[in-house]
């Protein structure tokens, strides 16, 4: 990747397995940028990351030339609008709006209604399930005819929507329940093959084995047991 | 924009709605606005935001808008000759946005179950609303509006829910003007503007829908 000029200072406050984190880095490398990452144990919170995101104390934050921006959709913005290159939103007001709303569908539908699942099991579980899958139903028409949500390439709602290739179907894969079966969401599955084929996408998601032994754990915590 | 259709789908009392009302008027655009209910699914309702089905819907020549929010960005952009709603530098536009996602994800559930609960939750409800408010009027500090000199996005975001403050302040037995006077001063200047006055339901008639809404959630 190409270098920025060396007086610009980008740090990224995050932690290696949130899809939150994760996506600001996708960002990041896809437009070339240099940045320091600060990697935060977030069940002991740094006087830094404390200091800069008052409100929330929740990483990611962006620090661009010492300024804190937080909330990861609003730091995508941020970094789509300060580095021109290789845009990620589409440049059409209405197609930008979509993007907008897809991502917000991502993080507020399908992330908040899938993660009821845990404490939960029977008929509970199976309902939740079912929700989850009737929002990935709506992903799974969107991607008709893409190769990308974003259409050719890579996109805003790609990038955001790793949260669902690589942590709800990882996630999945280690509880043992079926939330997004190829029979019923053949879209999806074709659509994260062609995430796996891109080499930023490669770079900058947690690498399997480690990924699935930090979601075994944190399940065992949380006293999930596999179906 | 020449043969533009701009149709709103909205619902009288929404705090959501009234933000799309206020920036359609700030932009001088022309609009059908179409009562709807959202407790019941009209056709267009379902076809329009067949994901939701919530209002308010912004439907801009037959495509549909949907998320207050995202309508306040969308009307920024595609009628940008008139005066911007979200700052240009994209640092500040990066706070704006952060502050409205607060009001939506933080300020919202308390400022509803402020009179829809009892007893000791509604206490700490209380509580965390005074709490959401103290927060928002530090972030206003001294500047006039939110966005520094000028009305823009934060302050639409949050006279949005303006007709609802009233009652608030009954139900949670509390004063803004008295607790937060820097707030009440920026509530006043706000209301000097004729797109907020126009797009504000009467805080009297929430009061009773308030009542209507508290018999349904079985908080009277």
């Amino acid at each position: 990747m190409a270098e920025r000029s060396n007086s610009e200072e980008v740090k990224l406050l995050g932690m290696w397995a949130s899809p939150f984190s994760r996506r600001i880095e996708i960002a990041l490398t896809l437009k070339g940028v240099s940045y320091e990452f600060l990697e935060q144990d977030i069940t002991n919170k740094s006087s830094l990351l404390l200091q800069l995101n008052p409100v929330h104390k929740m990483i990611p934050v962006l620090v661009h030339n010492g300024k804190p921006i937080s909330e990861s959709l609003v730091i995508l913005e941020y970094i789509d609008e300060t580095w021109r290159d290789n845009p990620i939103l589409p440049q059409d007001p209405y197609e930008r709006t979509m993007a907008r709303f897809w991502s917000k569908f991502v993080d507020e539908q399908i992330y908040v209604t899938a993660m009821k699942v845990v404490g939960k099991t029977g008929k509970e579980r199976d309902a939740v399930v079912e929700a989850t899958r009737d929002l990935l139903m709506f992903l799974e028409k969107e991607l008709v005819g893409k190769d990308f949500l974003g259409g050719k390439s890579l996109g805003f709602v790609d990038i955001v929507a790793t949260l669902v290739a690589f942590w709800l179907m990882r996630t999945e894969e280690i509880v043992g329940v079926k939330v997004v079966p190829v029979e019923k969401f053949p879209e999806i599955h074709r659509w994260v093959k062609n995430l796996l084929g891109n080499d930023v996408i490669k770079k900058c998601i947690p690498p399997e084995d480690e990924h699935l032994k930090y979601i075994r754990a944190r399940m065992e915590k949380l006293n999930i047991k596999s179906a | 924009m020449a043969n533009d259709q701009v149709i709103l789908l909205d619902y009288w009392p929404s705090m959501f709605g009234m933000r799309t009302k206020m920036a359609l008027a700030e932009k001088g655009v022309k609009y059908e606005y179409k009562e709807t209910d959202p407790w019941v699914k009209t056709p267009l309702l379902i076809e329009m935001n067949p994901i939701h089905k919530k209002i308010p819907v912004l439907i801009h020549n037959g495509k549909p808008i949907c998320e207050s929010l995202i309508q306040l960005e969308y009307i920024d952009e595609v009628w940008s000759d008139a005066s911007p709603i979200l700052p240009s530098d994209p640092y500040q536009k990066s706070r704006a946005r952060f502050w409205a996602e607060f009001i939506d994800k933080k300020f919202y559930d308390p400022s509803w179950k402020v009179w829809a609960t009892m007893g000791e939750e509604h206490a700490a409800v209380k509580k965390e609303l005074l709490e959401h408010f103290k927060t928002l009027e530090t972030e206003l500090g001294d500047k006039p509006y939110y966005g520094g000199e000028v009305f823009g996005y934060l302050d639409i975001a949050l006279m949005g829910y303006y007709s609802w403050f009233k009652a608030m302040e009954k139900f949670g037995e509390f004063s803004i003007e008295t607790e937060f006077p820097i707030l009440t001063t920026w509530t006043k200047r706000c209301l000097e503007r004729e797109s907020v006055v126009k797009a504000l339901a009467d805080s009297d008639r929430i009061i009773e829908y308030v009542y209507v809404l508290r018999k349904k959630f079985g908080a009277a």
